[in-house]
């Protein structure tokens, strides 16, 4: 048999629209993730470096699993790969892996793609011995990915949309008041989603003084702490994210200029996808 | 058979460039080299010294005499394997060695004649041997020893680790380089613009290497994949030579609106991404018609001139001390200044402001005046009172240095540092307190120069292959 190729996708799959999951074979990689660090990947030459995290491992196949929602110009053409092509770079693990620890209840809150973020997360701490509360929102029911994974992995398992279609219509930060009011002590917050929707969350856990975690998702180039383009600021002083992060306090986020900076392409951004739309090349193949 | 006193009466030859109005649009490099008659010229000026005091502030112990001599007959190949016995990056070196400061200050001729501009062009003649040997496909004649069975793990591909590589193959070992970003040259690809240092240059002596058996694995960051101790478990050695990426800020208020930049982010952006080339290529970078860089080193130079190539109507370099203390390369401030980069002088930024949307809009700065020396002999600025002003720019761009990059060391904590965060090596063999573990170049030395990060690499190097050599392959 032919040896495989590192970095040659090896299945794939639809979650919802413009949701897709790649597994790509990529042995030393796999074999060294843990759960909160992501990859770097360029998928073609003059390709974006843009990060994902790694959403899931198969360590007898030696394979990640990127789980990606196609917002632009790069994440859509990703998604155009097919099993056998191949990313032309990918570097990782990287960032810091997520403080696991038996808290006791941990509540875990996704936001749209960011559940996929959330699911080795939520493993690792159900592994830790936690009682796992998950909260996901996503925009409506056609929207919902990993519901089975991350039902296996949770005590309590509450789904909303903003339309009502599946389960109660509203905010995460609905529910999350709703466990308060209920009087259920929560230890830990793991939040990951919108930048809007960590803030909010943050917001509400201060008051009430829970340990909240977020994971930030700003412009990358290297990842390697060598641009400082991925910096914020956590509580007054200067963090690389992502040698530092991804994961930060999020009672210490400076929120405002998170949500700002990944503003600063969006001429460019709009200007890539049209141009991509309008030549839409043909679909690009690495496949040895 | 010139006579001496003949040689000293040449005027140095200068290096033909291309118009500023032209370069500015740009990406070529600047100086167009010499053509062999030129080189020939240049090379009758070289005194030929018994002693050759300019070998003693090369580095790399570059045979000078000997390959100008070579030219000088007009025997080119035979300078270019002169060169390349003691060089592995020749045409690299001979664009970005700060030569005044290095082989061309020690020069004799430089010192009969009592004017730095006036010596030998070293630098340049290497340029031209090494252009010569590219243009007719050459490769470096060297004899490689026997494999000796050992196998070597050099992190980090800039010129350091290029280095180490390329004289651990020629000694018949393994080496495998392994590189975080998805090219190999650290610095040379990344940092140094295209009309400073042809990537295609650095494309040809990288290849060079592969032909000598060296393995390139990109893509690879250490720390995160793999550990230095998991390294010592499959390689006899390991070379560190991580570099200084590590960009500084100034940490003064709006430093991380929209329109800030690191020179490292912009830099990267520009020449490893190719953001001008956007949309064809996929990354964006911002521009805008006044750019603000706050430095005086080549980085600084860099950056600047980079801005004017991507359209910038004004292109402002402010510097906390005065135009003596910069420093860039001179050769870089008088090409920054044709092309019309403005300069500022002791001024020093305060604050940056914004505009309603949270975009750079302009500096707030004061004035500086110079003080008593400081640790490095350089007078220190300090700020006159009451002198705050404010300048209008859509972009800032922060030139103010580099630190060693810190990844690795966090990850490795049994590696002793320095109080600025480098590598603590010993300065003649570049042992860490890590047994089979050498480190150089700017994680050792701080951001330092293309040069003395390759003569860290040489003798890291020759004492790694003692180690091996000795150590019978057991680790110690
Ligand atoms: C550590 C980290 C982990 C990540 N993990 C995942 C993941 O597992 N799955 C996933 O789908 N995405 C993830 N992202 C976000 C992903 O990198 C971006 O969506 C992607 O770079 C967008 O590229 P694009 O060219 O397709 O879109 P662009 O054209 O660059 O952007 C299109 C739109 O997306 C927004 N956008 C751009 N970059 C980001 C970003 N970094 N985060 C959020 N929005 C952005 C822009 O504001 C714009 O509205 C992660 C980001 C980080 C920093
Ligand atoms: C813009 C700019 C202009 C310059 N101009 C000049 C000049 O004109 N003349 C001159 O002499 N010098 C110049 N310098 C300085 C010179 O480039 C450096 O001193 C030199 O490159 C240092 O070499 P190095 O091998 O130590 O490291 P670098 O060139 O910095 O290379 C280090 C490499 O290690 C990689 N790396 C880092 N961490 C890891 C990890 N954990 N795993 C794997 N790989 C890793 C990096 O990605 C990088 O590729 C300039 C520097 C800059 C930034
Ligand atoms: S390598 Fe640099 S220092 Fe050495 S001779 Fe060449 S230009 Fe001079
Ligand atoms: S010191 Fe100057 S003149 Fe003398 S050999 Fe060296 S380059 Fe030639
Ligand atoms: S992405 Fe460059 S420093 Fe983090």
């Amino acid at each position: 048999m032919k040896k495989m190729i590192e970095n040659t996708i090896i299945a794939k799959k639809t979650l919802a629209p413009g949701i897709t999951s790649l597994k790509i074979y990529a042995p030393e990689i796999c074999a060294k993730h843990k759960a909160g660090q992501f990859v770097i990947l360029r998928g073609w030459p003059g390709g974006e470096r843009i990060p994902l995290t790694i959403a899931n491992t198969d360590r007898a196949k030696g394979a990640i699993t990127l789980i990606f929602q196609s917002v632009g110009k790069t994440t859509l053409q990703l998604a155009t790969l097919a099993v056998g092509d191949r990313v032309l770079d990918m570097a990782g693990p990287l960032g810091t892996r997520t403080h696991i620890e038996r808290f006791g209840t941990v509540v875990c809150i996704g936001g749209g793609i960011g559940t996929a973020p959330l699911l080795p997360i939520t493993k690792a701490m159900k592994a830790a011995g936690n009682k796992i509360v998950t909260i996901l929102g996503f925009r409506s029911r056609d929207y919902i990915i990993l519901q089975n994974e991350i039902e296996q992995l949770s005590d309590t398992l509450i789904i909303i949309t903003d339309d009502g279609s599946s389960g109660q219509k509203g905010l995460v930060t609905d529910v999350l008041q709703q466990l308060f009011a209920d009087g259920i002590k929560i230890d830990r917050i793991m939040a990951i989603g919108p930048a809007i929707m960590m803030r909010a969350v943050a917001e509400l856990t201060r008051r009430a003084a829970i340990p909240t975690i977020a994971s930030l998702n700003p412009i990358m180039i290297d990842g390697t702490g060598m641009c400082g383009g991925c910096r914020v600021t956590i509580n007054g002083s200067m963090k690389f994210v992502c040698v530092d992060g991804p994961e930060f306090d999020a009672h210490q986020v400076a929120w405002d200029e998170v949500m700002q900076r990944l503003r600063t392409y969006k001429q460019h951004e709009c200007r890539a996808l049209e141009n991509y739309q309008q030549n839409q090349p043909e679909r690009i193949s690495y496949a040895e | 058979m010139l006579s001496k006193k003949e040689r000293l009466q040449i005027a140095p030859v200068k290096m033909r460039e291309q118009r500023p109005e032209q370069r500015i649009h740009n990406q070529n490099e600047v100086p167009l080299g010499y053509s062999p008659q030129e080189a020939i010229l240049e090379a009758e000026r070289c005194l030929q010294c018994k002693n050759a005091p300019c070998i003693n502030g090369c580095p790399v112990e570059v045979d000078i005499p000997g390959f100008i001599g070579e030219i000088a007959r007009g025997n080119f190949s035979a300078a270019f394997f002169k060169v390349s016995e003691k060089n592995v990056l020749p045409a690299i070196c001979g664009r970005v060695c700060p030569q005044e400061e290095q082989c061309q200050a020690e020069c004799t001729v430089t010192k009969v004649l009592k004017s730095a501009e006036r010596s030998v062009n070293i630098g340049k003649l290497e340029r031209f041997v090494a252009d010569y040997a590219r243009e007719k496909g050459m490769r470096p004649r060297v004899a490689h020893q026997a494999k000796s069975g050992k196998k070597v793990a050099v992190i980090g591909s800039g010129p350091a680790g290029l280095t180490v590589a390329g004289d651990l193959a020629r000694l018949g070992h393994e080496v495998t380089l392994f590189e975080a970003l998805h090219v190999v040259g650290g610095v040379l690809v990344y940092g140094i613009p295209e009309f400073r240092l042809p990537k295609s240059i650095v494309e040809y002596e990288i290849d060079a290497l592969q032909q000598s058996g060296v393995g390139l694995k990109c893509n690879y960051v250490i720390g995160k994949i793999k550990s230095i101790k998991e390294m010592l478990r499959e390689f006899d050695s390991v070379f560190i030579g991580t570099g200084a990426g590590l960009p500084r800020f100034m940490e003064i208020p709006g430093e991380n609106l929209i329109g800030v930049y690191s020179a490292n982010e912009y830099l990267t952006r520009a020449n490893l991404m190719h953001a001008f080339d956007f949309p064809r290529s996929d990354t964006p970078i911002l521009s805008g018609d006044t750019v603000a860089v706050v430095g005086g080193g080549n980085v600084a130079m860099d950056a600047a001139r980079t801005a004017l190539r991507a359209g910038a109507k004004k292109v402002t370099l402010v510097y906390r001390r005065s135009e003596k203390e910069m420093p860039a390369r001179l050769e870089e401030i008088e090409h920054a200044r044709q092309e019309g980069v403005r300069f500022q002088f002791l001024v020093n930024p305060v604050r940056i402001l914004a505009d309603q949307n949270e975009w750079v809009s302009g500096m707030e700065l004061v004035r500086m005046k110079l003080g008593e020396p400081d640790s490095t002999g350089r007078r220190r600025p300090v700020v006159v009172p009451g002198s705050e002003f404010t300048m209008k720019t859509d972009l800032v761009i922060m030139a103010i240095g580099n630190s060693p990059n810190p990844l690795l060391l966090h990850e490795t904590p049994e590696l002793s540092i320095n109080e600025w965060g480098g590598i603590i090596a010993d300065p003649e063999t570049g042992a860490t307190s890590i047994a089979g573990v050498f480190a150089g170049g700017d994680i050792v030395l701080g951001a330092a120069t293309v040069i003395l990060a390759m003569g860290q690499g040489r003798r890291a190097a020759q004492s790694m292959h003692t180690y091996m050599m000795h150590s019978n392959g057991k680790k110690v």
